[in-house]
């Protein structure tokens, strides 16, 4: 049978082998973690703490009242340094508070009814007190996406086991790991939106996460588990639902559109932790890896965990390192320091040495038609870069370059070098920035 | 840790490469181009050898010259101006004087390529550039120095259309089988490349097995070829296995640069490939059709690449 997927695409070394067979693991409380006051689509928090306070794990330490926003807690317990500006992920700096943990991990916890009595009303409320977002780099507040507008109600949820980026295997872990807290997550989302089928998009090389969950849910009828291609960008949003249900969202659209919710795996468990025991979002898995790291590792890590720390957790760097990437190789953001912090919407710290970080040196296009080939969108993406490059921004308005879903396989088989995404992030900059005005 | 030692990359994802250079592409264009290459050279000897050689020192040189004299960074590295030269050599006949491949490759090159800004910015397909100035300047050499070291009779001597345009003329009568088999097996007479039909397909096939080339132009070159022959009472088998429209199709059509970039282009210019070789050679006095039909489409291609686009994502049919 052929594995259901969208058109378009490439297929990926996976380059997972480093750490897929590693188990999860704690680390020792980290000298001091620095948490942004903004980690989520929408407004930064407002700190609530000052200089000097004693924090609990688990304590509300910035918050505010936007819908489109979540709050942030105190992942270890102890004092607070400071709450000042702080080199982020993205490059610029955040607001942020640090702690110096005690390593009492004192904690306090969220209130949580009886299972039997909970409501999507209350579970709303308790996944926006604890904090969650979508963990896998989009960040968006889970409390709003699970409160739907009345005229577009949910059918459908996906949990997007996909994890289609080179080197990360986090997501593979917890599926494995965590298989009870995933299957009930999907199961208080379904109830809190109403939605009648559950699905569990996972690629075929998850071939034990595929066994693993299709044998807990072999008795539930509204639940399926859908190997898929494991193919890229296959964890793409759209490219998961026409995977799946054999639809397309509309290019202006979002999911909710065509009545579905798609939630990652990390996300799913943490709506678990925070349901059934009241646990705030202050910790999340990821992957450091990378053939620039010593002893790869699959780690459990405190939010605000500074990424030079976690290096010397998995022995520190493989000969010299060229590059840190935040997130995965296809999409992450490389670092300019070692000062950064983990930040919920963190899944990976991948090094590579120097060796493997070139700068392109890009010339000029032969119209090979490769990237033609893979763009998933069905966009021309070398078109749109020339129309950047000659200044011409709406015509690659009109090219589709707000469709681009920066998935970055054009960039990836260019034979010339052209980055892509440099340019198309330009466009994009520009457009939206009219768009407001 | 010494932080300040540590000279990090930042850069524009994606962070990783999985990708062919140009010299890679171009090294797989020449692989799939020895099969035949090397059939010419048992065919025709030192002659093969001597157009060969020169036809691809020229274009290298004359690249090489064109870009040291305007101060441009050099790319003869990256082999597409041994492809040219190549291409263009085995379009030609193998018992042309000495400077007609070193002409013709400074054309290719000089006409074709550089004064357009170079690979990527060219319209026409260099090597057919060369070839129809040649076809048009030095008729005489390019149809009629055909060679041929081995036994054979009148029909195996001379060029394959060249008898044709005399059958349909009522000239004289051929027997048609035997023409497939001299065309598909080797056919002694005729340009240096296109002397077997069947060792341009096995150089096609690695192409295509490479993903080098998309299959969608030669199948539109051939298919049109194939399915207009019929309707226009000519024999498709023949039109197919002769006059180098399989290096045609395999290799001239596909160069990515003068082609359509979209999957649908490319299949709809190998259509008109097919189609406008078909009328040239049924109404036209030129013996070549091939030639001139992929260059016609060469000048089609911006509005091809214009107006056939994929459906994009997430747009319904109708819109």
């Amino acid at each position: 049978m052929r594995l259901r997927t969208f058109e378009g695409g490439i297929y990926l070394l996976g380059r997972k082998e480093a750490t897929q067979n590693k188990p999860i693991e704690d680390i020792p409380l980290p000298p001091e973690v620095v948490i942004p006051l903004h980690q989520h689509v929408g407004p930064p928090c407002d700190p609530l703490v000052q200089k000097g306070d004693r924090v609990l794990v688990g304590q509300k330490i910035g918050d505010t009242d936007t819908f489109i926003s979540a709050p942030i807690h105190a992942s270890v317990s102890g004092e607070v340094k400071a709450v000042e500006p702080h080199p982020h992920f993205t490059g610029t700096e955040v607001l942020s508070v640090v702690v110096v943990p005690d390593g009492e991990q004192e904690e306090v916890r969220l209130e949580v009814p009886d299972q039997d009595k909970l409501t999507p009303d209350r579970v709303r409320s308790i996944v926006r007190e604890a904090g969650i977002v979508g963990l896998s780099g989009t960040v968006f507040p889970t409390h709003v996406k699970l409160s739907p507008p009345k005229e577009s109600p949910i059918e459908s949820v996906i949990i997007n086991g996909c994890e289609c980026e080179p080197y990360l295997t986090g997501d593979y872990r917890s599926m494995l790991e965590s298989t009870e807290s995933l299957i009930v997550g999907l199961k208080i989302i379904l109830m809190t939106v109403g939605a009648k089928k559950g699905y569990f998009g996972i690629g075929v090389d998850k071939a034990e996460a595929i066994k693993r969950i299709e044998d807990l849910t072999a008795r539930e009828q509204n639940i399926e588990v859908v190997p898929l291609d494991t193919k890229y960008p296959q964890g793409s949003e759209r490219h998961l639902i026409k995977a799946i249900l054999g639809r397309e969202v509309p290019r202006d659209g979002v999911p909710m559109d065509l009545g579905v919710l798609v939630q990652n795996v990390a996300t799913t468990i943490a709506i678990t932790q925070a349901v059934r025991e009241g646990k705030p979002l202050v910790e999340r898995v990821l992957t450091v890896t990378g053939p620039g790291i010593k002893n790869p590792k699959n780690l459990r890590v405190k939010i605000g965990t500074l990424v030079k720390y976690l290096i010397e957790q998995c022995g520190g760097f493989e000969g010299e390192p060229g590059k840190i990437i935040f997130g995965g190789v296809m999409r992450g953001e490389a670092q300019f320091s070692l000062d950064v912090p983990v930040v919920k919407g963190s899944q990976g710290i991948v090094v590579l040495p120097k060796e493997m970080a070139e700068v392109s040196s890009p010339r000029p296009c032969v119209r090979c038609g490769r990237c033609v080939k893979v763009c998933p969108m069905s966009l021309i993406p070398i078109f749109i870069v020339t129309y950047v490059m000659e200044d011409k921004i709406d015509e690659a308005n009109a090219a589709g370059v707000l469709e681009c879903v920066e998935c970055g396989a054009c960039g990836l088989i260019c034979p010339t070098e052209i980055p892509f995404i440099q340019y198309i992030r330009f466009a994009k900059n520009i457009l939206l920035k009219e768009r407001k005005t | 840790m010494a932080q300040e030692e540590l000279e990090l990359v930042v850069s524009v994802p994606p962070h990783i490469r999985e990708r062919e250079e140009v010299s890679q592409i171009m090294f797989w264009v020449v692989l799939g181009l020895l099969p035949a290459t090397l059939g010419g050279i048992y065919f025709f000897h030192f002659y093969a050898i001597k157009v060969i050689v020169l036809s691809i020192l020229a274009a290298i040189a004359t690249e090489a010259l064109f870009q040291k004299t305007r101060r441009l960074p050099t790319t003869i590295n990256d082999g597409s101006a041994i492809v040219t030269g190549l291409l263009l050599a085995l379009c030609l006949p193998p018992k042309v004087p000495w400077w007609i491949p070193v002409v013709g490759g400074f054309i290719a090159i000089f006409l074709g390529k550089q004064i357009f800004g170079g690979l990527g910015y060219n319209i026409f397909n260099p090597a057919l550039v060369a070839r129809a100035v040649l076809l048009l300047s030095w008729a005489e050499h390019m149809t009629k120095d055909w060679y041929t070291a081995l036994k054979v009779d009148a029909i195996a001597r001379a060029s394959p259309l060249f008898l044709a345009k005399q059958v349909k003329l009522g000239l004289f009568q051929v027997d048609l089988t035997r023409f497939y088999k001299i065309c598909l097996f080797g056919n002694p007479s005729g340009c240096i490349g296109e002397v077997s039909v069947l060792l341009l397909l096995i150089g096609g096939g690695i192409l295509l097995w490479r993903e080098i080339i998309d299959w969608r132009i030669p199948a539109g070159f051939i298919g049109s070829v194939a399915v207009l022959c019929p309707l226009l009472g000519m024999d498709p088998i023949f039109h197919v296995l002769a006059g180098g429209l399989i290096l045609g199709a395999f290799f001239m059509a596909t160069d990515y640069v003068t082609s359509p970039i979209t999957p649908n282009g490319r299949l709809l210019f190998g259509i008109g490939c097919g189609a406008i070789t078909i009328l040239l050679r049924s109404y036209s006095i030129l013996l070549e059709g091939v030639t001139y039909a992929i260059l016609f489409m060469n000048a089609c291609t911006p509005l091809i690449d214009k107006y056939i686009q994929p459906r994009r994502f997430g747009v319904s049919k109708g819109k």
